[in-house]
């Protein structure tokens, strides 16, 4: 079972929200809405289920009602319509002292401004959570410390968090979500307010820390790169709707709409892309039934000046090139086998794009994508820049 | 103009002042007697029974340790103090302090729940809010009578009157610093499952606890400026020895009480201001 499931889930702010819910369902949109009724749709009919230990990125511009999304999910605020499960419990229908326990044991949250509390030390900070269950005080400081620990500030237990870099604060807040040991973990742009490097920094931390916790976590960004990077799946908001849901690949290549790929087009898709996704059908001829006759009237047909060879179980030979077969007709050679290069530029359908564009540079040939020893593909250098500019990219690896 | 008679507002005040004396008597009696008695003793039988060099010494050491180990303002309570001893004002001085200290305390005792249920309840926030700028406009020479209606003359009614005078900056600043507090960590407490008494606890009242502070220190001062206006029904002080000066045209008698004033409200003024500090506090 999905440990969030989100169904159906509205938020409109503002009075007299009913109207508003049936001009949604009238299908106006959210400045209409507002237009008419000056209701502003926070979130509009927003549905998905995290998995246990995935990490669901949310993600959208500025407005489109990613801090209301995940706050509907600890209820910090309250849905106009549907419904939020966490562990198949639904929230709505518990009464205050459940939704304490549930925050209290199941969901912790990092902010975007950390919301950190000034007055307390970096470790009554962490203790908080523990201190508000009631824990004994011994028992919550070794708690809080070993989170600490694990952010790396295990050193600056006693300092207040005004005298913490952003970073650190970052930590901090981490920490304090971390030392309750919930299933679920919100996070609200946590990293949006650091600076880029410190942010990489943050990403892989949470990344690394990820691979030992396996935490369910529904991360909440502006930023596709972001998204990109830590998501196992990605959601994308647009006024108040989820658009797309999907992996990163899935996003990159195979954007649902305009608005999906505006979003995707100026993101670094080397970073994403893999031979697979740029990879096109090679053209071969085959070591044991064809000779140099039938491979020079192949290339001349597709305009190449080289071919792959293989046998009949797309098994990888090596290649020949036009200037070489042609000398071996006249010479009448009926074998490829004397001709063949085998110094072949190879990499796995699961290279990034950011290393085959290191190689094609110096490859006078199209690079040889590989399956378990087997030919699948071949990149010209050409598809490496069209992907890049963001064209012609295909999912299934092979265009027809 | 004609139509309408005058109104008898004076007269539906006075009554109602009759009414609740006769009616709360008992109450008032107890206070008067039982509360008077308190102060009384707690001013001649504790405050004057300290030798004077001992109360200036302790002050001054508490005064050292307040200010952060400054020297400056040890030296103005020891100059300051031996100053109205000097001047055979001491006892009026000790009842001074007595009426300020019993007036601030009740006025933050009760000005600080009603600054938190007016933070915490926006329509008792719409309630009071003119009523503490009623409190604090009305003059001050006004809450006397009732108080002498009530606990007839002496320091209770003084307390009295002192206390509706000062209490209102402790509400309004209670109430202010806990809506200060920011939204973000508002739901950052909400969020890790605090129940309303924790996040009052925990979050509100640390974070608020600076304009709190501010708040009380006000209320002080306040109670302070009501001595010479109390000791007008009997509340026993340097107030008194002001106004003994005013009724014999004895302007230096007069002037000295007033100086006596000063320097114990500087003295309680630095006293408040340097114990307001806030853990985490950069500046
Ligand atoms: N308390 C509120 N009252 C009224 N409208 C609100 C409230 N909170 C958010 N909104 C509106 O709901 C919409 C979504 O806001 P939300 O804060 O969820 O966006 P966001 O995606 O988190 O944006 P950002 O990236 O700027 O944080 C916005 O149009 C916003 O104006
Ligand atoms: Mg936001």
């Amino acid at each position: 079972m999905p440990v969030v499931q989100v169904k159906n889930l509205s938020k409109i702010f503002g009075k007299n929200s009913k109207k508003a819910t049936r001009l949604l369902d009238e299908g106006l949109s959210k400045d209409e809405i507002l237009k008419k009724t000056g209701n502003t749709v926070g979130v509009n009919r927003a549905s998905f289920d995290v998995e246990e230990g995935e990490i669901f990125v949310i993600m959208g511009l500025s407005g489109s009602g990613k801090s209301t999304l995940v706050r509907l999910v600890n209820r910090l605020i309250e849905p106009t319509e549907g419904s939020v499960l966490i562990d198949g419990k639904d929230l709505a229908a518990m009464d205050s002292k459940s939704l304490r326990e549930v925050r209290r044991e199941k969901l912790s949250m990092v902010f975007q401004r950390f919301g950190l509390f000034p007055h307390r030390t970096v470790l009554e900070n962490a203790e908080f959570g523990l201190e508000i269950q009631g824990m004994d005080k011994e028992e919550r400081k070794k708690k809080a410390q070993k989170s600490l620990e694990l952010v790396g500030l295990g050193d600056y237990v006693n300092q207040y968090p005004g005298q913490l870099s952003g970073g650190m604060q970052q930590r901090v807040g981490l920490a304090r979500a971390l030392a309750n040991d919930p299933e679920v973990l919100l996070m609200d742009e946590a990293f949006s307010a650091l600076d880029p490097l410190i942010r990489k920094e943050m990403q892989d931390e949470l990344l690394e820390l990820q691979e030992s916790m396996k935490k369910t976590i529904l991360f909440i960004t502006h930023d596709l790169d972001e998204a990109l990077r830590i998501g196992d799946r990605i959601a994308l908001m647009k006024d108040g709707r989820i658009v797309q849901i999907g992996t990163p690949e899935e996003i990159l290549v195979n954007p649902a709409n305009d608005y999906v790929e505006k979003f995707v087009q100026d993101v670094d898709r080397s970073k994403v892309l893999t031979a697979e996704n740029i990879m096109k059908r090679p053209e071969t001829v085959d070591i044991e039934k064809h000779g140099p006759r039938t491979a020079l009237e192949r290339m001349r047909k597709e305009g190449l000046s080289s071919i792959y060879v293989t046998d009949a179980k797309r098994r990888l030979y090596g290649y020949v090139t036009a200037d070489d077969v042609s000398d071996a007709t006249k010479e009448e050679v009926k074998d490829l086998k004397s001709i063949l290069r085998t110094e072949v530029p190879k990499v796995d359908k699961t290279t990034s794009m950011h290393e085959i564009f290191n190689i094609i540079h110096d490859t006078p040939v199209p690079i040889a994508v590989m399956e378990d020893e087997k030919l699948v593909g071949i990149i010209v250098r050409g598809a490496v820049i069209a992907a890049l500019a963001g064209n012609e990219v295909n999912i299934n690896g092979i265009d027809s | 103009m004609e139509l309408i008679p005058k109104l008898p507002v004076a007269e539906w005040i006075s009554d109602a002042t009759d009414w609740l004396t006769d009616t709360f008597e008992f109450l008032f009696d107890f206070v008067k007697n039982d509360f008077g008695d308190f102060i009384e003793f707690f001013a001649e039988s504790l405050l004057m029974q300290i030798p004077i060099w001992l109360f200036i010494a302790v002050v001054a050491v508490l005064a050292f340790f307040v200010s952060k180990k400054r020297i400056g303002l040890p030296v103005f309570v020891i100059f300051g103090l031996w100053f109205i001893q000097n001047q055979e004002l001491w006892e009026e001085l000790m009842n001074t302090f007595t009426l300020v200290i019993f007036a601030s305390l009740i006025s933050v005792i009760i000005g600080v729940p009603f600054g938190i249920w007016m933070a915490k309840n926006k329509f008792v926030e719409t309630i009071l809010t003119p009523v503490l700028d009623f409190m604090q406009t009305m003059p001050a020479f006004v809450y006397l009578i009732p108080a002498v209606a009530f606990f007839s003359i002496g320091m209770v009614p003084g307390v009295f009157a002192s206390v509706i005078f000062a209490t209102p900056p402790t509400v309004r600043f209670t109430n202010l610093g806990i809506r200060q507090v920011s939204h973000e960590l508002i739901e950052a407490s909400d969020a890790f499952g605090t129940t309303g008494a924790q996040k009052l606890f925990k979050v509100q009242l640390p974070m608020a606890k600076k304009t709190i502070m501010a708040g009380i220190n006000q209320t002080v001062m306040l109670a302070l400026s009501m001595v010479v206006i109390a000791s007008m029904i009997g509340a026993k002080g340097l107030g008194q020895t002001v106004i003994t000066g005013l009724q014999r045209a004895d302007v230096g008698t007069g002037f000295v009480a007033g100086l006596g004033i000063v320097i114990l409200a500087i003295i309680i003024d630095r006293f408040t201001q340097n114990l307001n500090t806030q853990r985490g506090d950069q500046s």
